[in-house]
């Protein structure tokens, strides 16, 4: 069998590849010891692929494998406890429960709340009068132009919402909450100069 | 036969991939750091080789690793993972490219018509390569420039294939096309870095870079 040059470049990167018929095999080699230009191009071929097959010719940037750790941290959902766990958390939340009833301020409960991605609120007047939809997952101050559904909202209080699962409007309670604390500190602040300078 | 990797717990006792995946399916999702840690270098440079841009390349890579951690329940078992999350980051590569295409310059090398019989236009004797080459950064710029002026479809074939060491069906798998396509690629690409790079690594680059290394030619 006898292969001319063309037939050479074409079978050149399967011969490489250890991928051609013994009977080619043999022909392209005798090829080779009569053609100096195939074997310049079977020779070059076979140091491309050996140079570029070094793994110095692709680095990864540096810190590459802990930004990617940090990035999957971040996408991954927080890992759930076990059953020892749960019940711990539980046993808290009954205590938190009770102490919210015998306070008047509302904390955090271990209520399943309407929404996974909500918070529940802190700081919040347990008796204030807030309102909320049936079927939705918010509760907010009276009057705050973020309620949909206006026609199926219900009125409650703070304690109760919290107590159905839902959450606090991050608007217009987050509002309501800054208001009160500048309120409290400037009463406190004028009480402290009524105090320092009585006249 | 099953690729296999070390456990979190026992490193003498390596986990199987299906293993992982199962238990990953399961909940340990800590465990997906250890089956995707012997690709993310894979990973990466499939996205490079679309890419051809370090950052994009990372942050593609990132995204493809994380969509493989949420799609990680429609694996199917027939497949190797690591050319299912190489497709992952191929498609995800390709979408960031399409969004770039206006301002993304094609190269100017000559891509004949895939089906006609590539030419060699360079006959440069380049028999020998001293294994300390790459030990030079200006002669691993070189091979880089001529690796991207590849056109893609050559480019990212070469990556898998002879720089990731991926099979001609896995690199036909991970592309989406047919195991004759990726050959007929390989071919022209690896001639056509033949033709880029043996007139200077045949002996022209190391003449001039010995001389200015401070080999006196007088």
């Amino acid at each position: 069998m006898v292969v001319q040059c063309a037939e050479v470049w074409r079978e050149i990167s399967n011969y490489l590849d250890g991928e051609v018929d013994p009977q080619m095999r043999a022909a392209m080699e005798e090829h080779f010891r009569g053609c100096k230009h195939c074997t310049a191009v079977v020779d070059g071929a076979r140091n491309v692929i050996q140079l570029y097959g070094d793994e110095r010719m692709l680095e990864v940037p540096l810190g590459f494998s802990q930004r990617l750790h940090r990035r999957l941290e971040e996408g991954m959902p927080r890992r759930r406890g076990n059953a020892f766990g749960w019940m711990m958390a539980l046993g808290f939340a009954a205590l938190i429960l009770l102490s919210f009833e015998v306070g008047n301020v509302s904390r955090p409960t271990a209520v399943d709340l309407r929404s996974d991605m909500a918070r529940s609120g802190i700081h919040i007047p347990a008796d204030l009068m807030v309102v909320a939809v049936s079927d939705g997952k918010i509760f907010h101050v009276p009057g705050c132009r973020f309620i949909h559904d206006k026609d199926k909202i219900q009125t409650m209080t703070a304690n109760e919402a919290l107590r159905e699962g839902y959450a606090p409007c991050v608007r217009c309670l987050k509002k309501y909450l800054s208001q009160r604390q500048t309120a409290r500190q400037n009463e406190v602040q004028s009480a402290r100069l009524e105090q320092e300078d009585p006249e | 036969m099953p690729e296999t990797t070390a456990s979190l717990g026992n490193p003498s006792e390596p986990l199987h991939e299906e293993t992982l995946i199962r238990r990953i399916r399961e909940g340990e999702h800590e465990l997906f750091y250890e089956l995707i840690r012997p690709y993310e270098r894979r990973v990466y440079a499939a996205a490079l080789a679309i890419l051809r841009n370090e950052a994009d390349a990372e942050d593609v890579a990132q995204e493809a690793i994380l969509k493989a951690f949420k799609h990680i329940r429609q694996f199917r078992a027939e497949a190797r993972f690591s050319t299912w999350l190489i497709q992952i980051a191929v498609n995800e590569a390709r979408m960031r490219r399409r969004k770039q295409q206006a301002v993304v310059m094609e190269p100017m090398v000559n891509e004949k018509d895939e089906d006609g019989l590539y030419t060699p236009r360079d006959f440069a004797d380049w028999r020998e390569i001293p294994s300390e080459t790459l030990e030079r950064a200006e002669i691993r710029q070189k091979l880089a420039e001529a690796l991207n002026s590849l056109g893609q479809k050559y480019r990212e074939v070469f990556i898998l294939r002879d720089m990731q060491q991926l099979s001609i069906e896995d690199t036909a798998k991970a592309l989406g096309i047919s195991v004759p396509s990726v050959k007929t690629r390989l071919l022209r690409a690896r001639l056509m870095l033949r033709d880029l790079l043996a007139p200077g690594l045949g002996g022209g680059w190391s003449k001039a870079l010995s001389f200015v290394k401070g080999n006196k030619p007088w």
